[in-house]
């Protein structure tokens, strides 16, 4: 999911032009292509937009309004290891709060920032993931970590970060 | 040694518990035994994965707790090798006596009977239990009118919150004389703390496509979406593999087993947005369109997804359909009460002993849910309310325990049965925080196209958070429940109309709790940050030092040895320093009676 933004232009271009021909005969595609587009690149690049509107015929203001209105696309590459706290009903109650300050703490994340200024860490808060009997609960990289609490989730965001402990 | 079969609860659930890995260990040291050991979806006692399921011919034993690979060998040491059932592990059998037995023994499993019993990624397994029986049944014999009869005749009313009879929205598609026509499952899911959608999709995935099917038949489609949250990889996964199979199978395509009939169904995965599980927003959302809501009528029924008739039902609802048709619609409405026919799917969580995935028939009362089912609270404090149906749902106190669980029961209480969200609380819980915790969602998820909806919310949750820091007044209240009124009758679609009633709710049930905030700005169960402080009892206090070591704002002193003392003026109430205590020395103290018995920092 992260890590491709590396990417240069020419080659950006070519896998746009490839996503929505991959989508071309299906109704209302919008939706369908940005999120292919964030699937290959990990955010949705603006400087794609243009070409994107000319090549769909859907003009810019429509692509901008989709990626404000839906909360899934981001205009910024997540950090190197990607971690979504539930902040649903059962684990709020279970204390997911102190979990997310915990980890925005430990990794040096700004009030109202999401990725930590190495780059290595994003903490987003999420809706239920749909585990809350294991409530708190978060989900990092691909993995789910459950029954947490503030020492436990940072001690896990750790053991499992890429690249080793921070 | 006797024929065993081994099952993996594979869930979502059970794989953050672990499940996948106890998967991999349980083939890998049986390879070449003969045994067949597969990964189903749910089973359900979620408070127990991951979970591990043995049936021999003896009987079924089910084991919980199986998180490493210690106990895993020790199932195939004992059990598989030399037919002793593991007693310590064991959570459920139906030959022998265990605790948490009543939590599966009151449960009425009609939608979640393949959940945890079949392997949802095959569909032979679906087959062999009779599924698409109920298609088969429905293309061989029955018209239209007939199968909408049929539903009719079973009661079955819509699982995605209104409980809108099912029947009436088939035939209202059916009647339009508009070709091409739509089915939508809507597999949105997006109520905070519900997840039985999540779980039909990942244990049952042919259930839900053969009610589309079905659907389809009876209004004349021949064309479905599911319209499926992205943030449910799993389900996507399995949802994709099951229609592929079913179309290699002829359930889907064209001429579906030689009756003449086309029908097929395509995913769309939804972009994080809750409104778009209301229906009009849905739509459009398929469209390629922001997901606003739009008037009704015209109703999806008439002018649906792109201006055609477009009949729009919940996962659970849909499927519920093929049970309809394999064990017929008698057997069907012999479950639930006069007007909510059959069985409800609750996720049931929050401070209950046993919390998990739950399927009761309609009528069951709460005191049943939450005592025999869920075994009572987890901390033995006093069970307080349960939140039912998400945030428009309400809460409904413990006073009110003996009220049955069924559509009207629920709406004449000011709550909705909702999706199925069902939150146990207990003294440990602040309801003003509660309500403000489900209109903090709310107000993030107004599409903003209503102004009561977009700027009324903010205006209670200013009004919430006031409260909730101690700067609360008694005219709040009333202000609360009158914006609470304007927004619902000022608003366009379900959400702004819905929006307030957790918070009329609790200010009816508990207005008590709001009162203590305002007047006495106190927190009852000391759980705003703003009004309560921490303070270590020196008694208890062993002068381990983990808190110190522990705080992030160094507002711990003390020597070793000696008992600590918290600096409130530095405190930022993270709490960390609590759960650190291994001697309970550490609580929470809110209101002024409380806060005398501190020595020191009573500056307040
Ligand atoms: C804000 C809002 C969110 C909703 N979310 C869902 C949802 O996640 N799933 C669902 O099935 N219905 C949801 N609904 C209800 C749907 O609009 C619709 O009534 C339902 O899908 C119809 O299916 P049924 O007749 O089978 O219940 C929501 C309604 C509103 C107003
Ligand atoms: S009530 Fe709220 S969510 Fe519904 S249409 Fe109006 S502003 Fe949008
Ligand atoms: S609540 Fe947090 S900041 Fe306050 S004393 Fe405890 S650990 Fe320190
Ligand atoms: S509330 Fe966190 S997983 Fe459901």
């Amino acid at each position: 999911m992260s890590g491709k933004t590396m990417i240069k232009p020419a080659e950006m271009a070519k896998k746009l032009e490839e996503i929505v021909k991959d989508h071309g005969k299906m109704r209302g595609a919008a939706i369908p292509i940005l999120q292919s587009i964030q699937e290959e690149f990990g955010f949705v690049p603006k400087q794609l937009i243009p070409r994107l509107s000319a090549l769909t015929g859907i003009s810019q203001s429509d692509i901008y309004s989709i990626l404000t209105f839906y909360s899934q696309f981001r205009f910024e590459p997540l950090g190197e290891n990607y971690i979504q706290v539930c902040h649903g009903t059962a684990c709020h109650l279970a204390g997911a709060e102190e979990i997310t300050n915990a980890l925005k703490r430990e990794f040096g994340i700004e009030e109202g920032e999401t990725t930590s200024p190495d780059k290595k860490y994003t903490v987003e808060k999420v809706a239920c993931i749909g585990c809350c009997s294991l409530a708190p609960v978060m989900n990092m990289n691909e993995e789910t970590l459950g029954r947490l609490g503030p020492e436990k989730a940072v001690k896990g965001a750790k053991e499992n970060a890429k690249g080793g402990e921070s | 040694m006797s024929k065993i079969e081994i099952k993996v609860g594979s869930a979502s659930c059970g794989i953050a518990a672990g499940a996948n890995k106890m998967h991999e260990y349980l083939e890998e040291k049986l390879k070449g035994d003969s045994i067949d050991i597969s990964k189903t979806g749910c089973i359900g006692m979620c408070f127990n994965e991951p979970l591990v399921e043995i049936k021999d011919d003896k009987g079924l034993y089910l084991y919980g707790g199986i998180d490493s690979e210690d106990k895993a060998q020790r199932l195939i040491d004992e059990h598989v090798e030399q037919n002793k059932p593991v007693e310590d592990f064991l959570v459920y059998s139906d030959v022998v006596e265990t605790e948490d037995k009543d939590y599966i023994d009151k449960q009425e499993r009609i939608l979640l009977r393949n959940s945890g019993n079949i392997d949802p990624e095959s569909i032979e397994s679906y087959e062999k239990v009779g599924g698409y029986d109920g298609l088969k049944n429905v293309l061989e014999k029955m018209s239209a009118d007939d199968v909408i009869g049929e539903v009719k005749e079973a009661g079955l009313r819509g699982r995605g919150g209104a409980g809108f009879p099912t029947h009436m929205k088939w035939n209202f598609t059916k009647i339009e004389d508009n070709y091409p026509k739509y089915v939508v499952c809507n597999a949105d899911e997006g109520d905070p703390g519900a997840f039985m959608d999540r779980s039909v999709l990942e244990g049952d995935p042919h259930s839900l496509l053969e009610g589309m099917i079905i659907a389809g038949y009876a209004i004349g489609a021949n064309e479905g979406y599911i319209y499926i949250r992205a943030e449910y990889p799993l389900a996507v996964k399995r949802l994709n593999i099951a229609i592929d199979d079913a179309r290699k199978k002829g359930y889907l395509g064209k001429d579906i087993m030689g009756s003449g009939f086309d029908f097929d169904i395509y995913i769309r995965e939804g972009a994080g947005a809750f409104v778009c599980g209301e229906e009009t927003a849905l739509l459009a959302s398929i469209e390629g369109k922001r997901g606003s809501p739009i008037f009704k009528p015209p109703f999806p029924a008439q002018k649906g997804l792109w201006k055609q008739p477009t009949c729009i039902n919940n996962v659970e609802t849909l499927a519920n359909v093929p049970r309809i048709f394999t064990d017929g619609a008698e057997a069907y409405s012999k479950l639930g009460t006069e007007n909510s026919k059959g069985t409800k799917v609750f996720a049931l969580a929050g401070k209950v002993k046993r919390g998990g995935l739950i399927e009761v028939p309609m009528g069951v009362t709460i005191k049943d849910i939450v005592y025999d089912i869920g075994g009572g609270i987890a901390s033995g404090k006093e069970f307080k309310a349960v939140q039912i149906g998400g945030p428009s749902g309400g809460c409904i106190p413990a006073s009110l325990q003996d009220t049955p669980v069924d559509y009207d029961s629920l709406t004449s209480l000011g709550a909705i049965m909702g999706s199925g969200g069902l939150l146990v609380t207990d003294e440990d819980t602040c309801m003003v925080d509660v309500a403000k915790f489900f209109l903090d969602f709310t107000a993030e998820e107004s599409c903003g196209k209503c102004t009561f909806c977009r700027i009324g919310t903010h205006q209670m949750l200013e009004i919430l958070d006031r409260i909730t820091e101690g700067e609360g007044k008694e005219e709040d209240l009333d202000e609360l429940e009158k914006l609470g009124g304007q927004i619902s009758a000022g608003s366009l679609c379900g959400l702004g109309q819905t929006v307030p009633n957790p918070v009329l709710t609790t200010l009816k049930y508990f207005r008590n709790e709001y009162e203590a905030h305002v007047n006495e700005k106190r927190c009852p169960a000391k759980k705003c940050k703003e009004l309560i402080l921490y303070f270590i009892d020196e008694e208890k206090c062993t002068g381990c030092t983990r808190c110190k070591k522990v705080c992030p704002s160094d507002a711990i002193e003390g020597d070793k040895k000696e008992a600590h003392v918290i600096d409130t003026e530095k405190c930022i109430k993270c709490g960390l320093c609590i759960s650190s205590c291994k001697f309970d020395a550490i609580e929470a103290l809110s209101g002024e009676k409380e806060l005398q018995k501190m020595n020191k920092g009573g500056e307040r």
